[in-house]
């Protein structure tokens, strides 16, 4: 691999890499909303007349 | 729009921006001959569409800031934060992608000397000071009002960015696409699909960022009425 070969990949890395870490960021914020959404029906089915 | 149709929305055009960056980067590797004298081109491909998109993500925050302001509907203050967002991120890229290149081709990860460059850093410490005004007020009509004006402050910068290259006398950032394109038509094509998928990426990721932050403001109004 050349020097600007090395080059390229790491800038596609960069792009790559970062996507990676959005989608998982957005996959916890999933996970946090999905757990509220239980907590909160919880909530709704043990108020008196839920 | 409900929030189904978004969620789908957001589903197709990430399937739709998998199959074009994979096209138009599969055309730029494969197809597209390689630019003379300069083996890290390729980064072109990348680093263009990325900074373009930024410039697309700040100016559809600031048609939404303009239309919370002539509208007075709230609803605008979140799509133009989350569009600012977006364009905060693929700002960033570009400035890491087109140092990443400028190291191989200038010899320097970056150069003040280059009027482009320092404007589109000007653009995106700008843009993000935008999350600093933003969370420094509380929520309501004044932030969003406020928010609003800044970032329609920050569109006057897209084309004085832009721009700058052409406008320059002297500059060492390459001027690909003019009237009479410097590059060959394979390499143009690339660069298009290439585009078209980092459009829509940013289209999908925006939907995606907005359903989030649409559930959280509900889940917030139920935790209210529950409590």
């Amino acid at each position: 691999m050349s020097t600007g070969e090395k080059y390229v990949a790491a800038a596609y890395l960069v792009l790559f890499g970062t996507l990676l870490l959005y989608v998982a960021l957005i996959a916890l914020k999933l996970g946090r909303i999905q757990r509220e959404l239980d907590e909160l029906a919880r909530l709704a089915r043990e108020r008196p007349g839920g | 729009m409900s929030t189904s149709l978004r969620n789908n929305g957001a589903a197709f055009l990430s399937l739709l921006a998998a199959a074009l960056l994979v096209a138009g980067f599969t055309l730029a590797f494969f197809w597209a001959p390689e630019a003379e004298g300069d083996p890290a081109f390729r980064i072109f491909y990348l680093h263009v569409p990325v900074a373009l998109t930024a410039y697309a993500a700040f100016g559809w925050g600031g048609w939404k800031a303009l239309r919370l302001l002539w509208t007075r509907d709230e609803r605008y203050d979140l799509e133009s934060y989350v569009a600012i967002h977006m364009g905060v991120i693929f700002g960033l890229l570009a400035l890491v992608t087109g140092s990443v290149w400028a190291r191989y081709t200038w010899g320097v990860w970056w150069t003040w000397d280059e009027r482009q460059l320092v404007l589109f850093l000007v653009l995106f410490l700008f843009y993000s000071a935008y999350f600093m005004l933003r969370f420094s007020t509380p929520a309501g009509p004044r932030r969003a009002r406020t928010s609003a004006v800044y970032a329609l402050f920050g569109v006057a910068l897209i084309p004085v960015s832009f721009l700058a290259i052409r406008l320059a006398e002297r500059y060492i950032h390459p001027v690909v696409l003019t009237r009479d394109p410097k590059i060959e038509s394979e390499m143009l094509v690339s660069f298009f699909v290439c585009l078209a998928g980092m459009l829509v990426l940013a289209g999908a990721l925006y939907l995606a960022e907005l359903a989030g932050k649409r559930a959280d403001a509900r889940l917030r109004e139920l935790r209210e009425l529950l409590a």
